[in-house]
């Protein structure tokens, strides 16, 4: 059996027992008093941090949360000593072990960095050498501070390889970075941090840009090595709820500075800072869909470190302002009670905010198709005469107006099948029909105007889809004036005006270039440019994965209104289940080329029936610390080669409750209900307790043989 | 492995033949004949006439080329050295073998006495001046690299810039003033002639440093905006961060990155030094290659010319496949499988 089931929360008031570190370490680990830092540039300084202070405890973990820009990565380099020839500490201390890490000589940071402050970083294959090899990048690291001989560096290597849960540690010392999964490289990298047994671990966004199953493997298995090596953590993210279950107490930053601190589960409970609100508000929950809940966005954004208001620095963007006690200079963190602080003026008097519920109407189900796809395949031809399967008689509808959502951990070949839709690559057989036209294999360049006029596509990166050399605004009139949506110059400024009012950006925005928006701005821009064609079909390719989650919530909450204002009919590829459940009406879950299972949101998230779906389910972090966690379904393995799919069931190598006949045959298409089926050997309907669904009798339709 | 190798070896010998014949067809099309140019201004049009006939000049172009592909196989004998064509041309290897380039129209000689040695003498200046580049480049910089904007990157980076922008003949004749009129420690030409009363290294000291000082601040100046992208990457603060010193980051991480990029630049200063060097040669009366080619062009001798341009051809290909093995050497993400 592959299955891992554990319990992965403990009450955090056991962890710093379990350990056997006592509780009342007087003497925390990492003291940071008033820390200010500058930036020096020729004509200005910037003060990224004004005055910081928190405590890191032994044995403890700390959630440091705040958007991006609020200077969170910049504090974790101050502790290494890290700013770059313009960045400088110019006040307060950071004390380690009880050592003062500010101004401290070269030589002893070099004995510090790697030795008793680890750090975990953001972007694993950036972070690792792509020239040498793992084992050369992690022998490293006992021989500069332990001094060990090259073989038992290696060895050393080798076994922390092994507690990584790296498989086949010997031969993944010679393997190259390139030649490992996201996953597998940050594996490497924590790998490389615990080597030579630090006290303090810096976790610099750890997860970000790795697949919901991998974000899930890699938590649990830093929550396992912090124990075992009594390591203390110092968790920085944007996301409140993916640190949450990680975290003993949390600090919440905002521009420079610490805004609430306390018990992880006292500020999840009772978050008394107006921006912590937000900052939960703003996290979509696998328990409410789009029909019950609508995520509340913080408005405005971040301050710039030379335009931060007088007084409370969140006041710009807080409801709750009051000229003459929130723009006070003489602001103090006010103790809530003991352990836990709140830096606002007016706490007393704010309870938590109601979010605003039920806001859309269930729109009406029985239009028809907008698009339907049979049996789409695509074939990448190999060396050899082998060929890469991307799709695999891919079958699903999408109505009128409806968002249908495609999950699936990378490789799965959803983006595939979303060039395939647009036109930028076509199918190698199979029907894709759209307004009573065959699309499969019609590429873009051979549709009509008319035809490429109603697919839209909105991309993941809004960084690297914007010409840098172009306004904002140019995209947007190329549209326009390339479809003729608009005729005249009048007409089309007008035209880019409105676009830009509907993504709610101030219109002045038109001329300014994207290096000058932020990610949230731009990626408006992008959905403007879409909707500039009067689409009838989006393609959403992770619109907001690149987004922090304060931002990422405003752009989903425009992205549905203005679909439903216009009635578009969306396809919304995530890999964020919790973000799929919040904007979707159906979803289609995909491995390995092949949909697995689909279903409306209500049946996929309230019966999945495939034993795939269900663990993706259960590496969605709550964000809720009361719930009680059902068991993680740890995905054991890496997905298999595209080029060598198994031969029975292609999901068989990775399953917790694989049957004897799954790798031998292919599973039937089992219809559950009129819009919900799964390929799977294990009929939900005999007894094996998983879905509510599972009263009615299945339909069992054999799969046409694989070739 | 193996397959790859054997690929680029077949495409190696496409572009050679690709190379000669363009090289013969723009010979052929410039102005004046093969027999004119052999037979020089003052012989009379019956006289050119007659020769052209000899050397079937008036033949189609693929015809021609076939014959002198023929010759250079071995597989037909030249057609030049044969006792009826009146040119008193003859080889002592004969006229038929594998690898007769022909014979030279400008230096009434066999075209293999003539290259051969000419290029000896080069790659002597070249692989001198060569190994004196790779690694002054290297350190300037890696050294200017390291801190970018900084005082040591502002010093060697002006040192760079004036040596590469100031042309070979001016430098020549710069250091020509020094070191042969001022300080006579030097021989003013270098024509390698031991009788000359200047050991053959000190005739070669002048000519490769004018080499060098014209082609190292620019191979410098590409490996140091290498440096300065690399020492930005996230990888290099993973070092630093893991508390390793400044040498071991650059030799443990920086370098070899470093040289991805420059490695081409690098290897494409050997051709430039074997065939482009004409000015130095031309300066110091030097007998290379550079200006063996020179000469031949000029002359119109298309013999030598194709031979000439068939080593600077082969020597440019090969080049470029040890710069893709070195690739593959630096660079483990472009290994064939």
């Amino acid at each position: 059996m592959n299955m891992e089931v554990r319990n992965a929360q403990r009450p955090a008031s056991q962890l710093d027992l379990s350990n056997g570190i006592p509780c009342t370490a007087q003497e925390p680990l990492l003291q940071i008093h008033d820390l200010r830092i500058e930036f020096r540039g020729k004509d200005e300084t910037v003060v990224a941090v004004p005055g910081l202070s928190l405590d890191v405890m032994r044995g403890e973990s700390y959630g440091l949360v705040g958007e991006s820009g609020c200077g969170k990565s910049t504090t974790a380099m101050a502790i290494l000593g890290y700013l770059g020839r313009t960045g400088a500490v110019t006040n307060g201390s950071i004390r380690f072990d009880g050592e003062e890490l500010v101004g401290a000589s070269p030589r002893q940071l070099r004995k510090v960095r790697g030795r008793r402050i680890a750090m975990v970083y953001q972007d694993p294959m950036s972070a690792l050498n792509p020239v040498r090899t793992i084992g050369a990048q992690l022998a490293e690291v006992p021989r500069i501070h332990l001094g060990t001989g090259r073989a038992q560096a290696l060895e050393m290597a080798r076994a922390m390889l092994r507690d990584v849960r790296l498989p086949d540690a010997g031969d993944m010392l010679k393997r190259y970075p390139h030649q490992l999964s996201g996953g597998q490289q940050q594996r490497v990298v924590i790998a490389m941090a615990l080597l030579a047994r630090p006290s303090l671990l810096l976790l610099d966004e750890p997860t970000t840009g790795l697949d919901v199953t991998v974000e899930a493997a890699v938590l649990d298995l830093i929550a396992e090595l912090r124990h075992r090596y009594q390591t203390s953590l110092l968790f920085i993210s944007h996301n409140l709820g993916l640190i949450a279950e990680s975290c003993d107490r949390l600090g919440i930053m905002y521009s420079g500075e610490l805004v609430e601190e306390g018990a992880t589960g006292e500020i999840f409970r009772r978050p008394r800072h107006p921006y912590t609100q937000g900052l939960i508000a703003c996290i979509p929950d696998v328990d409410s869909d789009k029909h019950s809940r609508s995520l509340a966005a913080i408005p405005g954004h971040i301050p710039l470190p030379q335009e931060r208001p007088q007084g409370c620095l969140f006041g710009p963007r807080c409801d709750g302002f009051v000229a003459g006690s929130c723009d006070r200079v003489d602001l103090k963190p006010d103790e809530v009670e003991p352990g836990h602080q709140v830096k606002c003026a007016r706490w007393r008097d704010f309870s938590r905010r109601e979010e605003a519920a039920v806001v859309v109407p269930d729109g009406d189900r029985d239009a028809g198709d907008a698009i339907c796809l049979t049996n789409v395949t695509k074939l990448y031809g190999t060396s050899r005469g082998r060929s890469l399967k991307a799709n695999e008689a891919v079958t699903f509808s999408v109505k009128e107006a409806e968002i249908v959502a495609l999950v699936g951990e990378s490789g799965c070949g959803k983006s595939t099948l979303a060039r395939i839709v647009t036109g930028l690559d076509q199918a190698t057989s199979g029907q894709i029909r759209l307004a009573d036209r065959n699309i499969a294999e019609l590429q873009a360049r051979a549709r009509p105007k008319k035809l490429l006029q109603s697919v839209q596509m909105i991309f993941q990166n809004p960084d690297s889809t914007l010409n840098p050399s172009h306004s904002a605004a140019f995209s947007i009139r190329r549209s326009l004036i390339k479809f003729g949506i608009r005729k005249g110059k009048a007409a089309v400024d007008r035209r880019v005006r409105e676009l830009l009012e509907m993504v709610r950006l101030n219109p002045d925005l038109a001329e300014r270039k994207p290096e000058q928006l932020s990610g949230g701005q731009k990626q408006r821009i992008a959905i403007a440019r879409a909707f500039a064609a009067d689409p009838s079909l989006i393609v959403a390719d992770e619109p907001v994965s690149a987004l922090d989650v304060s931002v990422q919530a405003a752009v989903v909450t425009l992205l549905l209104d203005i679909q439903r204002a216009n009635k578009t009919t969306m396809l919304f590829i995530s890999h964020d289940l919790a973000l799929v459940r919040h904007v979707a009406d159906k979803v289609v879950v995909m491995y390995l080329g092949k949909v697995m299972e689909q279903g409306t949101v209500a049946e996929i998230f309230g019966g999945a029936a495939h034993p795939y779906t269900q663990a993706l389910l259960s590496s969605i972090r709550s964000t809720d610390p009361d719930r009680s966690k059902a068991a993680h379904i740890q995905l054991r393995g890496e997905m298999p080669s595209p080029v060598d799919v198994p031969r029975g069931c292609r999901f068989a190598t990775r399953c917790h409750r694989k049957l004897g006949i799954c790798e031998q045959e292919a599973p039937p298409l089992r219809r559950l209900s009129s819009s919900h089926e799964i390929l799977c050997h294990i009929d939900p309907t005999a007894g094996q307790t998983v879905s509510d669904g599972a009263t009615r009798s299945a339909d069992i339709t054999r799969e046409p043989a694989n070739d | 492995m193996t397959r790859f190798l054997c690929k680029r070896l077949i495409m190696m010998m496409v572009t050679m033949l690709c190379a000669s014949f363009l090289v013969f067809a723009v010979c052929e099309f410039s102005p004046g004949s093969v027999a004119r140019k052999s037979l020089g201004p003052f012989a009379t049009q019956q006289q050119v006439d007659l020769l052209s006939k000899k050397l079937r000049a008036t033949d189609p172009l693929p015809v021609r080329y076939s014959r002198w592909l023929g010759v250079l196989l071995g597989l037909i004998p030249d057609p030049l050295q044969a006792p009826d064509s009146g040119l008193n041309f003859n080889d002592p290897r004969g006229a038929q073998y594998f690898g007769n380039f022909g014979y030279s129209t400008l230096n009434k000689l066999p075209v293999n006495d003539v290259i051969w040695n000419r290029l000896k003498n080069t790659a002597v200046l070249a692989g001198l001046a060569f190994a004196l580049i790779v690694p002054l480049s290297i350190i300037f910089g890696i050294l200017s690299g390291l801190k970018e904007g900084g005082a040591l990157d502002r010093f060697l980076s002006v040192i760079c810039i004036t040596f590469t922008s100031i042309p070979e003949f001016a430098s020549g004749v710069f250091l020509v003033t020094l070191f042969v009129i001022l300080w006579p420690l030097l021989p003013g030409t270098s024509q390698l002639d031991p009788g000359s009363g200047w050991s053959i290294p000190s005739q070669l000291v002048l000519p490769v440093a004018v080499l060098v000082i014209y082609d190292f601040g620019y191979v410098a100046r590409m490996i140091r905006v290498s440096m300065i992208g690399v020492m930005e990457r996230p990888f290099i603060r993973t070092a630093v961060l893991k508390g390793m010193n400044t040498r071991q980051v650059i030799f443990g991480h920086a370098l070899r990155n470093a040289m991805i990029a420059p490695f081409t630049v690098l290897l494409l200063q050997i051709n430039f030094l074997v065939s482009g060097v004409v000015v130095t040669e031309l300066v110091f009366a030097y007998p290379g290659f550079g200006r063996l080619l020179l000469d031949a062009s000029l002359f119109g001798d298309i013999a030598t010319l194709e031979a000439a341009t068939l080593v600077t051809v082969a020597i440019a290909v090969t080049t470029q496949l040890v710069g893709d093995l070195g690739y593959m050497l630096l660079d483990p993400r472009i290994r064939v499988k």
